[in-house]
């Protein structure tokens, strides 16, 4: 068991917690995650170490909202506590050796992609960071990436922070300013990763992204994160879950996340009525 | 000694028909009753020289047990099993017998043998229900050891050594120990509950087991000899899937067997109330010819599937799969296409699998192993519809520990090299069996090594000090 030792909603579709896990405290680095279940009835999900503290003994996850598992561990409390918990899981992030990096977020991928940015600034690279939202009212972390950027470039989709549009323009302009990325890193939804890779590669910047398929284990025992890279099959929870974004075959990759669609939109449904019959009921 | 009854056939079990049992998950076999237990006891010959023990990778005293049972006292009959064997209730359903103790029945030369795997499981059985087993307390020697998985490999080792005096720790990857017992046999083969019960005997006699601890990235094999530990045995299996390399198999409703069986066993995918998903296919080709292929192909048609196929390249004596499980299969409907291999796997526009491609063929020369190998025919392309496709071709040990030890050996197959006699690793102090040395075997054969090892860590640990 695992107990939940702070948390704060960022917005209202993301939580941030921080959670009492020293085994893995000691040993995480960026880019690996963790697997965690709820409950005894519940699944297991896969969260990226967002941060970690290895002298307090906690690791920090943020999720986002999006279906029941997820609004199941949205209402833990602080003192509460999750069944399990396991990690560090994945491969570490490789990111010694690069200059001037640009580190881009998609929504919810900010989470991921600010201790890679976090990670390289620390090492001396000199990193940009697009984070990219909807609008202005769900921008997280703004702070933090800040400080861990020498520009810190915050685009909405419908411009309502005075920035109209996608990380990708802000990449392009960034490019064809004449800025020389050795390296891009895009992390957010796949079809987000994919326009970014199709952007780097007729310039041929190295781009590291970070796969988000379905997981069970964890472990490497049952394949069913893998991947398609460079033609060969990887699984993400061990090859992974970084990857070189020219070589990852997205269009495969879209269509696995989706197998379950169905039944995730009907646990969330049951889950959400029986939390409003809840709510009748006292 | 009474007559022993001199019936040719072994006291059949009752089973669920197999058009009903193949539309639940409850445990197939429905287990001797008191009096089936005494008849088929009695077909024991109860020989001198016990050919049917050696035949047992844990040596259990046979005809011993067998005769307490013909004498009523079932609580002994226990004991005497128990005295070599943790796991009874699990070894007595899924022991291929007919290839082990079995095998030697001096009763099997001109008949059936006697049903000892059944008598087995009907002793493990009535204890369960009828007794609360007594925690086995030793005093502590002082000394610590680390087990690295809970599969029946890691078990028996903890068991055996925690019975000894050692104080030992099993460490485990996923949130439930138990190892294939829990998410890879299915319910209906091997109920969960049971297993769970045999953990926790362990459990009172003092083993400790931490889930949740992946070894090799949470802590590695340094820090846990840094820990106190003095020796370590590694029983992490062989859980690596292997896939053909066909194309289409990065499709949606391609599983490997392990996945499949995972969700459904470990996480309850079928049962109401559980998170976890599964998708409900109509009809199912899963491809391989051994148990696991047996079990993924049945568990297929419990979530309703109304065509399941098994696709084998071999005939059918040569499938690997125990001839139980081959005959079950066959009862529940499953349909076996023999001589046939996969090509390639097609979708639709939404990446879902629409069909399977193969190939038929037939039996050429016998290969090294003198088997006879099996040989494309030339333009035999056919494809079979289908909306799942379950891959069950194999296994091989994780690399996860290996990659993050220095200093542990392997073959070409990624198992651990061990010296035979000891089952000590090219590491001191580290020690491995099972599945993660053999490749993937039986649970019972894992258990023998088990036993083996704790044997020699035992012997290791008093030279030592």
């Amino acid at each position: 068991m695992f107990t939940v030792l702070e948390k704060r909603r960022l917005n209202d579709s993301m939580t941030l917690m921080v959670v009492d896990a020293p085994f893995i405290a000691k040993k995480a680095q960026a880019g690996q995650f963790i697997i965690l279940r709820v409950n005894e009835f519940g699944e297991r999900i896969p969260l990226t170490i967002a941060d970690y503290d290895r002298e307090k003994g906690t690791i920090t996850i943020i999720f986002q909202k999006v279906g029941k598992t997820t609004l199941l561990l949205d209402q833990l409390e602080e003192g509460e506590k999750i069944l399990d918990f396991i990690g560090p899981l994945g491969t570490a992030s490789h990111l010694e050796g690069y200059h001037k990096a640009a580190v881009i977020g998609g929504g919810a991928g900010c989470a991921i992609a600010y201790p890679q940015a976090k990670a390289l600034h620390e090492m001396g690279a000199k990193v940009d960071m697009i984070a990219g939202f909807r609008n202005q009212d769900i921008v997280i972390l703004e702070e933090e990436m800040r400080a861990a950027s020498e520009n810190l470039f915050v685009m909405t989709d419908d411009g309502s922070n005075g920035n109209k549009g996608f990380v990708t323009d802000a990449l392009k302009k960034q490019i064809e300013a004449g800025v020389n990325y050795d390296l891009v890193i895009a992390i957010g939804p796949l079809p987000m990763m994919r326009a970014v890779c199709e952007l780097t590669r007729p310039y041929a910047i190295k781009t590291i992204i970070s796969m988000n398929p379905i997981m069970i284990d964890g472990t490497g025992m049952c394949g069913g994160c893998r991947v398609t890279v460079g033609g060969e099959t990887k699984f993400a929870c061990v090859d992974g879950p970084d990857f070189d974004g020219h070589l990852v075959d997205f269009d495969e990759a879209i269509l696995r996340t989706r197998t379950y669609r169905e039944d995730e939109g009907e646990a969330t449904r049951e889950y959400n009525c029986r939390l409003m019959e809840g709510a009748k009921n006292g | 000694m009474a007559k022993p009854n001199m019936n040719p056939k072994k006291t059949p079990m009752p089973e669920q028909e197999p058009l009903v049992r193949n539309r639940n998950f409850e445990e197939v076999t429905l287990g001797y009753t008191d009096e089936m237990a005494l008849e088929e006891a009695q077909r024991c010959l109860q020989c001198k020289h016990k050919p049917c023990v050696s035949g047992c990778p844990v040596n259990v005293r046979i005809p011993e047990f067998i005769q307490k049972i013909i004498e009523g006292d079932i609580e002994q009959a226990y004991h005497i099993i128990t005295g070599t064997n943790s796991l009874p209730a699990v070894c007595g359903r899924v022991c291929p017998q007919e290839s082990q103790c079995e095998a030697k029945c001096v009763r099997g030369i001109k008949n059936e043998p006697v049903g000892i795997g059944r008598l087995e499981r009907y002793v493990a059985d009535w204890y369960m229900k009828n007794k609360e087993r007594e925690p086995v307390k030793t005093e502590p020697n002082g000394h610590k050891v680390a087990v690295v998985g809970a599969g029946p490999a890691g078990l028996t080792c903890a068991g055996d050594l925690n019975a000894l005096g050692y104080s030992v720790t099993v460490f485990e990857a996923l949130h439930t120990a138990g190892g294939v017992l829990m998410y890879g046999i299915p319910q209906f083969r091997l109920p969960k509950e049971i297993v769970e019960k045999e953990i926790n005997v362990l459990k009172a006699n003092g083993v400790e087991i931490q889930t949740d601890m992946v070894i090799g990235k949470v802590l590695s094999v340094d820090e846990l000899f840094e820990m106190g530990y003095e020796a370590i045995f590694i029983g992490s299996g062989a859980g690596l899937p292997s896939f053909m390399n066909i194309p289409g198999e990065g499709l949606v409703g391609v599983f490997s067997a392990n996945e499949f069986l995972t969700r459904i066993n470990l996480m309850k995918a079928y049962k109401e109330g559980y998170d976890t998903p599964i998708i409900r296919p109509k009809s199912v080709a899963v491809c391989g010819g051994g148990n696991v292929a047996m079990d993924a192909a049945r568990s297929a048609k419990r979530l309703g599937a109304e065509q399941v196929y098994i696709v084998y390249r071999r005939a059918e004596e040569q499938m690997p799969a125990r001839l139980e499980e081959i005959h079950h299969a066959k009862e529940e409907e499953v349909i076996l296409q023999l001589l046939t291999n996969p090509v390639a796997i097609h979708g639709n526009e939404n990446g879902r699998v629409t069909d399977i491609e193969c190939v038929k063929m037939e039996l050429g020369e016998p290969d090294a192993s003198g088997r006879q190998r099996p040989v494309e025919v030339k333009d035999s392309n056919f494809k079979i519809p289908v909306d799942c496709v379950v891959m069950a071709i194999g296994n091989s040990p994780n690399p996860l520990l290996t990659k993050s030890t220095e200093g542990l050996e392997t073959n070409r197959h990624g198992c651990l090299v061990v010296n035979e006699e000891t089952l000590e690793t090219t590491r001191e102090g580290v020690f491995a069996g099972g599945d993660a040395v053999t490749g993937a075997a039986t649970v019972i054969l894992a258990m023998g090594e088990g036993k083996k090892a704790a044997k020699s860590i035992d012997e290791y640990i008093k030279v030592k000090k």
